[in-house]
């Protein structure tokens, strides 16, 4: 089991015909995902060869579902194009299938877009949107699995634990060491560090809380904002699994943005203290330190008794 | 911009020297006027203004009332050329250059309002108050009751009803309560036409003649958006935005310039955080955040080395790649090709994981560079502390 993606789940790229589109795409394919074709407005009927896999173009969103049956959609569209072609692969699998999962890997997407684009989805309630902004999700499975995104795929490897993160390279630190610590992955979902994103903490929380066989959590936020403070508080209601958290950006001065649009303390709002003392009152191991993401799982597993001390 | 939006404003101009302050004193009918330091932060009203050279304190506040010529400049001869403190602009403050002179009016009360993205709401909010001319972060921690907030749904702006209702509650009735009406609607407009990230109009003044007028204003534009506003360059001020992290960002990087000792860098936002955090975790102070991004190539690497050696305060470097799309060995050539740019005088700590990190790793150690390899980001932490602090 796993969250929103299967091993097995079919992928369309919008933006396949793009440098970032066939590069990471033959990156997917390389890894197992199944990637079953891909959007390139009016280059609907020409070929892409990805990791030696001849994929088929389509113009539309609403032609690629039918022909293809995918359930998933990653966007490699520039900015300026990316809210249409997250409103359009939303639409149409919700006219096709009345469900989907959308993936928006771009970043750089203006605000007011995005505040248009999530609003615009607020009109299906099966569709998902992950990002903007963001590394993607990935199911590793026993054998290949589902990586739909931009992370290196060679560092996962199947498991019961679950990661939930809005950075990209922090993320990939923290399954490096699950990995190094002998657990696997069963979804590691990046969020992204836009202030306006599809899915939130909380999501994640929910539906690993609901898989069967994530026995753990590990969450990684950041500076800005108040999310990782509601997922404390929603954790403290409704978490029955041990959660591992880490929060970046303790020594990020106020009124400066971070890298990520959404990384910035303002009006004294968003540090890293108040995220960090949220996560204590909930019950979070937290990690003080990047580096020991990995040992803090093994204690938090041993004291839930999943582990052997 | 928003004289152009129907945003009631008062008259007022922009000047570079005491002459043009006295001209435009002049010009504005020679009674009252407000003079106004010029930089990109809040709370100027409130400021210090110090000597540059000396840091001794030329002047309390960074916005005068003037009634006369001489006084117009005095203050103006106070403004330029030094630097003005305010609670916005960290300790270092910033250089004024500009001065901007504003026409008097008869302020019956000073209101505040701001207008920003809620991501809570995934939409756009009103923050007002009664108490303006104050810093609304003191308000906030203070008199938390008196700021008022309304919503708007989607990217649609603000309706009648809810424009009328903080009106109200702002105390505001007859023609104040509709001109405030009208210029909330407007400057929503004005926030959506011009991809802005958030106006603070503080204060917002209320006059004895029931005018609503936007005495002072800060606005900030969502960059994200640039794409779709060439006419932003001429509004950009390169004098004082750092013009390294300028630089830094044409290249691709994002940088932010700190105050410790220890440069670093980083590929990915969330890690080159931490990266500053594990520094000061094991004593020690982060120079910089840098970013190089996901996909940096030898060039950038160069570029970020010598923007984090410029800095004359690093004493050492620490570089943390995790490997995804970016591969280990492009950063260790990337890393040999800045040393033997620029030189190495400084202790050099590389902590390579991920993506052909053996290979990475094979390349530094054959360079014969003086370099100190680190196995974890705690590792290279620590190393990069002791060499800096043992070299002191």
């Amino acid at each position: 089991m796993s969250i929103w993606v299967g091993e097995n789940a079919k992928v369309l790229i919008q933006g396949i015909t793009g440098n970032q589109g066939r590069f990471h795409g033959a990156k997917m394919v390389e890894y197992g995902t199944e990637i079953v074709g891909g959007v390139t407005p009016r280059k609907g009927g020409s070929t892409v060869t990805l990791h030696n896999l001849d994929l088929p173009v389509y113009d539309t969103m609403n032609e690629a579902i039918i022909a293809t049956e995918a359930e998933v959609s990653v966007i490699y569209v520039p900015p300026p194009y990316a809210a249409g072609a997250i409103k359009e692969a939303a639409k149409s699998f919700h006219d096709v299938r009345g469900e989907g999962l959308i993936v928006c890997i771009t970043e750089g997407i203006p605000i007011l877009d995005m505040i248009d684009v999530v609003s615009d989805l607020e009109k299906y309630p099966n569709i998902r949107l992950i990002g903007p902004n963001c590394p993607g999700i990935i199911t590793p499975g026993a054998e290949g699995g589902s990586k739909i995104g931009i992370m290196p795929g060679h560092i996962h490897q199947k498991g019961r634990i679950g990661i939930v993160s809005k950075s990209g390279t922090l993320t990939y630190e923290a399954v490096a060491q699950t990995t190094g610590i002998g657990e696997g992955q069963t979804t590691c979902v990046g969020i992204g560090g836009d202030p306006i994103q599809g899915t939130g903490f909380i999501d994640c929380l929910e539906a690993f809380e609901k898989d069967p066989e994530t026995e753990a959590i590990v969450m990684i936020g950041e500076i800005g904002g108040t999310a990782e403070e509601e997922a404390a508080e929603w954790i403290k209601a409704n978490g029955t699994k041990p959660v591992v958290g880490f929060v970046a950006g303790a020594t990020a001065p106020p009124g400066k943005r971070m890298g990520h649009a959404g990384a910035i303390i303002s009006g004294g709002k968003g540090t890293a203290d108040e995220k960090i003392k949220a996560f204590e009152s909930a019950g979070i191991h937290v990690a003080n330190d990047p580096s020991v993401i990995g040992e803090v799982l093994k204690i938090a597993l041993i004291e839930a008794g999943l582990r052997e001390g | 911009m928003f004289r152009d939006a129907g945003v009631p404003v008062l008259d007022g101009l922009h000047c570079k020297s005491v002459e043009e302050a006295i001209d435009a004193y002049r010009k504005l009918g020679g009674d009252v006027v407000a003079v106004k330091s010029q930089i990109h932060a809040g709370g100027r009203g409130k400021g210090t203004l110090l000597d540059p050279k000396t840091r001794e304190v030329v002047m309390e506040g960074g916005v005068k009332i003037a009634f006369t010529e001489d006084e117009v400049r005095d203050y103006s001869d106070r403004i330029l050329g030094n630097v003005l403190i305010t609670k916005q602009t960290g300790e270092s403050g910033k250089l004024v250059s500009n001065l901007y002179v504003e026409s008097g009016c008869d302020i019956v009360h000073e209101h505040y309002l701001a207008m920003l993205v809620d991501r809570d709401s995934n939409s756009l909010l009103v923050m007002a108050s009664r108490e303006g001319g104050m810093d609304i972060e003191e308000v906030a921690e203070t008199n938390p009751d008196s700021i008022h907030r309304i919503t708007s749904s989607g990217k649609s702006g603000f309706d009648r009803d809810s424009c009328v209702d903080l009106g109200n509650r702002l105390g505001l009735i007859g023609p104040a309560l509709e001109k405030f009406t009208g210029m909330v609607s407007k400057l929503g407009a004005l926030f959506i036409e011009s991809d802005c990230s958030m106006i603070e109009i503080n204060p917002l003044v209320e006059t004895s003649d029931q005018e609503i007028i936007a005495l002072d204003a800060k606005v900030s534009f969502d960059e994200n958006a640039s794409f779709r506003h060439p006419e932003w360059d001429g509004l950009r001020d390169y004098g004082e935005e750092e013009e390294i992290e300028l630089r830094a960002k044409k290249t691709g990087l994002s940088y932010v310039k700190l105050d410790g000792d220890i440069g670093c860098m980083v590929n990915g936002a969330g890690l080159a955080m931490a990266t500053m955090d594990v520094i000061k975790l094991y004593g020690g102070e982060p120079a910089n955040f840098l970013d190089v991004g996901g996909g940096a190539d030898e060039n950038q690497v160069t570029t970020a080395f010598s923007i984090i050696l410029e800095d004359p305060n690093v004493k050492g470097i620490l570089v943390n790649i995790f490997g995804g799309i970016m591969r280990c060995d492009i950063i260790a050539k990337g890393v040999i090709s800045a040393v033997s740019k620029l030189g190495l005088e400084r202790p050099l700590v590389v902590r390579l994981a991920g993506t052909n990190v053996e290979e990475g790793k094979a390349i530094l150690s054959k360079s014969g560079l003086n370099i100190h390899p680190a196995d974890s980001l705690a590792d290279g932490a620590n190393k990069i502390v002791k060499l800096v602090k043992g070299g002191a």
